[in-house]
């Protein structure tokens, strides 16, 4: 494994485009574009005011600079460098900006959560979205970025209204049977548009494209229900997280639960490989680490003690299935990762850490999922064995979180000020 | 009569000792048992008071209803003894008959006052089991009396319980219908808020709220833009239900593709059901023939329906319907079929085994004797083939083979030779001892005759002493002979005369015409004798010996060129 020179940055932004050529970082108030492969710098622009949010267009021509404090919107771009572009919120303020799927219009959420204006970039047009509902997922585009999902809440009643990104205009707008809409997402297929309640009540109700309800799902009352609700990317299962500790598997037929994984403070399961992080003070000042595979049946893991509950906040909701894996995080046991099967529907791993972690994240390319626990290594799950890798840095990079590269190969680890690039090409895994 | 009784107190107190007498209808307190026989005799009636007594006795006699023991009326003063006795008798009657119901109520006394006691026993056990159930009664009166409270104090609390869940209840939706409802109010509120201060924003027509772009961008698909119209949205709303239809589509065809796949896997599963069951059934059974028949035609129909592809959907389903019965069927009796085989296999677990195991022997042994004939053919076939590559010289392909074969061949010829030898050796050997023994039996008919001869010479003619010289010769060849015969008779002991050894050959023959020559020279001096018929023998003998060492030399000529043959 190779690892890049440590580069600066803030704010944990640093992006990869679309296309896979560049990587974009921002540091303080400066956007720097690198060659993904040479880690050349191959643009420096320079915004107002500490960049707050930065984002690649979809064709990986422009970058969307936000900066919330000023109100302020800068676009950049590639081909062009002196082309350049400002949009000024004034002083409704401004708290979230994303691009369009086809890259030529902003959307720019304002404070409150009054109204998101569409600006184009191509008829320099202003359009007016109202009411808009502040939730944890209020927007979602389809992935072909031909529609766009928003939920409203007017008169104490929620709506989802479908926009057709080419123009905006208004497809669907019908009302939906929660009580607090928390999010929406779309299938990946684009076909299905899945809407879950607020955690007061487990609710999840699922529209087809044209505004009909298809089903609704509610697996128990009177508890906390849903957290996080994930689709396969195949669009045939879609996986629900909940605060009871289970995941429950919907089936895109019927609607129906198939499989519900539950995460027990015991594993009794044998064909379950345990991974846990062990660490080792070999010389003083030096941290080692080696990582022994535990199968189970053994009594070793079913004291409680071996776990530490951390009462951590909810942190990264990172649930981006793979085919066959589908992969929770739970709070209270924030330190462990739980790999299931879904070919299977059986557990396959659990990885445990010793710190709670910070971010995972599937490999785009293959079954491979790479973890951060805020320390200065990165780990690498693949079903043939896990690894751990020290990350060199003169004063300990603390790895904060992590991305993959679209194609799979550099793996981008962010620490809070630094960031660095890590090449699996040469990787040897070994159990 | 208490006139008798001072009467008789007055008697008593007069006499001194006195005895109280049981009166009839009196009963004193005597302490006297009553039915003692020891009476003391009391001093009644003396002398002088005998009438008084007499008239005292008269009167209780009457009284107990007995005649009188004297009357006046009687001449005499004497008492009429008959009368006394009788009244005596009575008397005694009366006794014993008192003592009976005396000792009879005495009985009956006892046997009441035994029941009395035992009553009394049963009355204060009674008593006492009365008191105990008495005082558990009360315990468990009061026993009751708690419980009862207890329940009494339950269904209480379970009432308050009850009370106070409803009221939590009510509580609790009643906030929450007041808690929505502010919620509401605040939702409310705040959308009124947000309008305000859209409106306060939008008219302060703020002019920072602008896009400065350097240049307009094009599209990012490079069409223009189009008005939005009622057209436009028409078309939107098309390409919305095409998507749709699409993915509509295309899950069908998949299921449709899952659906055939199932398909033709139940109808395999079902084919080799089929098979298996028609194979297996011992018993033709008309009705699965049908059965399967019929499916095989039902089949016959899918195909066709499928082939074709009518849309008409109830067709098809019936079909799939009938598809999916009779594999259910198959399968059940593929079930039934295989329980059947446990059942009988356990059953006939013990005559099944050893009859597979006959079978199998059966079948092993015939294939052993398959085998068997087999490889004898085989062999048989080698033999026929080496022979014939014996005899078959020219007949040669490869010059190795050629020379094997030769190698073999004359391999064969040493050991026929080999055994040739060693039986003429055999041969040579009886004929050697038979010689022997001849040449010994020759050499004491030889010495018998010379010793009759000599006897006859000696008794017979004067010129014994002429041929005693010729006679001394043969005398001395005679016991050449003799020297010699012994030595040839010790010859044959000594293991040297018969070994076949080429090196003894030659060390034989120069003895052998020695022994011609004594032997012909005896026969020259026996020819002289008139004894004919030894001579023929003789001559025959030497004949057949001759021919024999002639025979010999051959052979050891044989011998020679064996030796050469070995040498090569």
């Amino acid at each position: 494994m190779n690892f890049s020179e440590v580069f600066k940055q803030s704010n944990q932004l640093c992006k990869v485009s679309p296309d896979g050529i560049y990587l974009a970082t921002c540091v303080q108030y400066r956007l720097v574009v690198r060659d993904v492969n040479t880690l050349q710098i191959l643009q420096l622009y320079t915004c107002l005011d500490q960049i707050s949010h930065m984002e690649w267009s979809s064709d990986s021509q422009f970058i969307l600079c936000a900066m919330y404090k000023r109100g302020l919107v800068q676009v950049w771009s590639i081909d062009q460098p002196d082309w350049h572009c400002k949009i000024d919120e004034g002083s409704i303020g401004l708290v979230a900006s994303r691009w369009s799927p086809d890259g030529r219009h902003i959307l720019n959420t304002t404070e409150f959560h009054l109204r998101i204006t569409v600006w184009s970039l191509c008829t320099k047009a202003v359009s007016y979205i109202k009411n808009p509902k502040a939730c944890f997922k209020g927007i979602d585009f389809s992935r072909d970025g031909c529609y766009m999902a928003l939920a409203e809440r007017r008169d104490c009643k929620d709506y989802v209204c479908v926009f057709v990104c080419d123009d905006w205009h208004l497809l669907r707008h019908f009302e939906t049977e929660t009580q607090d809409l928390a999010g929406l997402q779309w299938s990946p297929n684009g076909c299905v548009l899945a809407v879950w309640d607020s955690c007061l009540e487990y609710k999840v109700l699922l529209y087809s494209l044209d505004g009909r309800l298809l089903s609704t799902y509610s697996a128990y009352e009177w508890l906390l229900g849903v957290k996080c609700v994930a689709w396969s990317p195949s669009s045939q299962f879609l996986a629900i997280g909940s605060f009871d500790e289970k995941v429950r598997v919907l089936n895109h037929i019927t609607w129906k639960k198939i499989a519900q994984f539950e995460h027990p403070a015991t594993i009794n399961n044998s064909k379950v490989v345990v991974y846990r992080e062990v660490e080792k003070k070999s010389a003083p000042g030096n941290e080692e680490l080696s990582l022994d595979n535990i199968t189970l049946g053994s009594p070793v893991l079913s004291s409680h003690s071996k776990y530490e509950i951390h009462p951590t906040p909810v942190q990264l909701p990172v649930v981006r299935p793979d085919p066959d894996r589908a992969n929770p995080k739970i709070d209270n046991m924030a330190s462990v990762i739980w790999v299931w099967d879904v070919q299977k529907m059986s557990l396959e791993a659990v990885l445990e850490q010793t710190s709670p972690v910070r971010c995972f994240q599937w490999d785009p390319r293959c079954s491979r999922l790479a973890i951060c626990t805020g320390n200065t290594k990165v780990y690498l799950w693949t079903p043939a064995g896990c690894l751990s890798v020290q990350v060199p840095g003169d004063g300990g990079f603390q790895v904060q979180s992590l991305t993959w590269h679209c194609h799979g190969d550099p793996l981008i680890l962010l620490g809070k000020e630094e960031l660095c690039l890590c090449y699996t090409n040469t990787d040897t895994e070994d159990k | 009569m208490p006139e008798s009784s001072s009467d008789v107190k007055d008697l008593c107190s007069s006499s001194g000792k006195c005895q109280t007498w049981p009166l009839t209808g009196h009963l004193d307190h005597s302490p006297l048992p009553l039915h003692t026989k020891s009476y003391m005799l009391t001093n009644f009636c003396t002398e002088h008071n005998v009438p008084e007594c007499v008239t005292h006795i008269n009167q209780e006699v009457f009284s107990l209803g007995l005649p009188p023991v004297w009357t006046q009326t009687d001449s005499t003063s004497d008492m009429n003894v008959v009368s006394v006795l009788n009244c005596m008798y009575e008397l005694l009657q009366l006794h014993r008959r008192g003592i009976q119901t005396l000792e009879k109520m005495e009985m009956d006394q006892l046997k009441w006052s035994n029941n009395v006691d035992s009553l009394q026993l049963s009355c204060t056990q009674l008593k006492e089991q009365l008191e105990l159930s008495k005082r558990e009664n009360m315990g468990v009166v009061e026993r009751e009396r708690q419980l009862q409270l207890k329940v009494k104090t339950m269904q209480n609390c379970l009432k308050n319980e009850k009370e106070e869940t409803h009221k939590l209840q009510n509580i609790v939706s009643s906030r929450a219908s007041q808690y929505n409802h502010e919620m509401k109010r605040k939702e409310r509120e705040l959308n009124k808020l947000k309008e305000r201060l859209n409106q306060l924003l939008v008219d302060k027509k703020d002019k920072r709220l602008a896009i400065d772009i350097s240049n307009k961008l094009g599209r990012a698909d490079g069409k223009r833009s189009l008005w939005k119209t009622e057209k436009t949205e028409a078309k939107h709303e098309g390409e919305m239900y095409k998507s749709l239809l699409r993915d509509y589509e295309s899950r069908q065809g998949q299921l449709l593709l899952e659906n055939a796949e199932l398909r033709k896997v139940l109808k395999q599963m079902k084919k080799d059901m089929v098979a298996i069951l028609s194979s297996k059934r011992s018993i033709v059974k008309g009705d699965k023939q049908d059965h399967s028949a019929m499916e095989v035609d039902s089949d016959e129909e899918e195909e066709v329906i499928y082939s074709c592809q009518e849309s008409a959907d109830l067709f098809i389903v019936h079909s799939q319907e009938k598809l999916t019965n009779s594999v259910r069927r198959q399968w059940r009796r593929l079930k039934n079929y295989v329980e059947r085989l446990d059942n009988q296999d356990d059953i006939k677990d013990a005559d099944a085994v050893p009859r597979e195991t006959s079978k199998e022997m059966g079948k092993m042994r015939q294939e052993k004797k398959q085998c068997k004939d087999s490889i004898e053919k085989q062999q048989h076939l080698l033999q026929k083939v080496s022979t014939q590559c014996d005899k078959e010289t020219s007949d040669t392909t490869a010059d190795d083979s050629h020379l094997l074969q030769e190698k073999d061949r004359l391999l064969d010829e040493w050991k026929s030779l080999e055994d040739q030898r060693k039986s003429f050796e055999r041969e040579r050997k009886n004929f050697t001892e038979a010689a022997i023994r001849q040449s010994q039996e020759r050499k004491t008919f030889e010495e018998d005759r010379a010793m009759w001869l000599k006897h006859q010479f000696l008794n017979l003619s004067p010129f014994a002493d002429t041929k005693t010289p010729q006679r001394s010769k043969s005398q001395c060849s005679f016991q050449m002979l003799g020297e010699t015969q012994p030595i040839r008779a010790s010859l044959p002991e000594k293991p040297i005369v018969t070994s076949p050894t080429p090196g003894y050959r030659p060390s034989v023959s120069p003895s052998t015409p020695d022994l011609l020559h004594t032997l012909s020279l005896i026969c020259e001096n026996s020819s002289s004798k008139p004894k004919r018929n030894e001579d023929a023998g003789d001559a025959s003998f030497l004949a057949a010996q001759q021919k024999w060492w002639i025979s010999g030399d051959n052979h050891s000529g044989l011998m020679l060129t064996r030796e050469d043959c070995g040498s090569i």
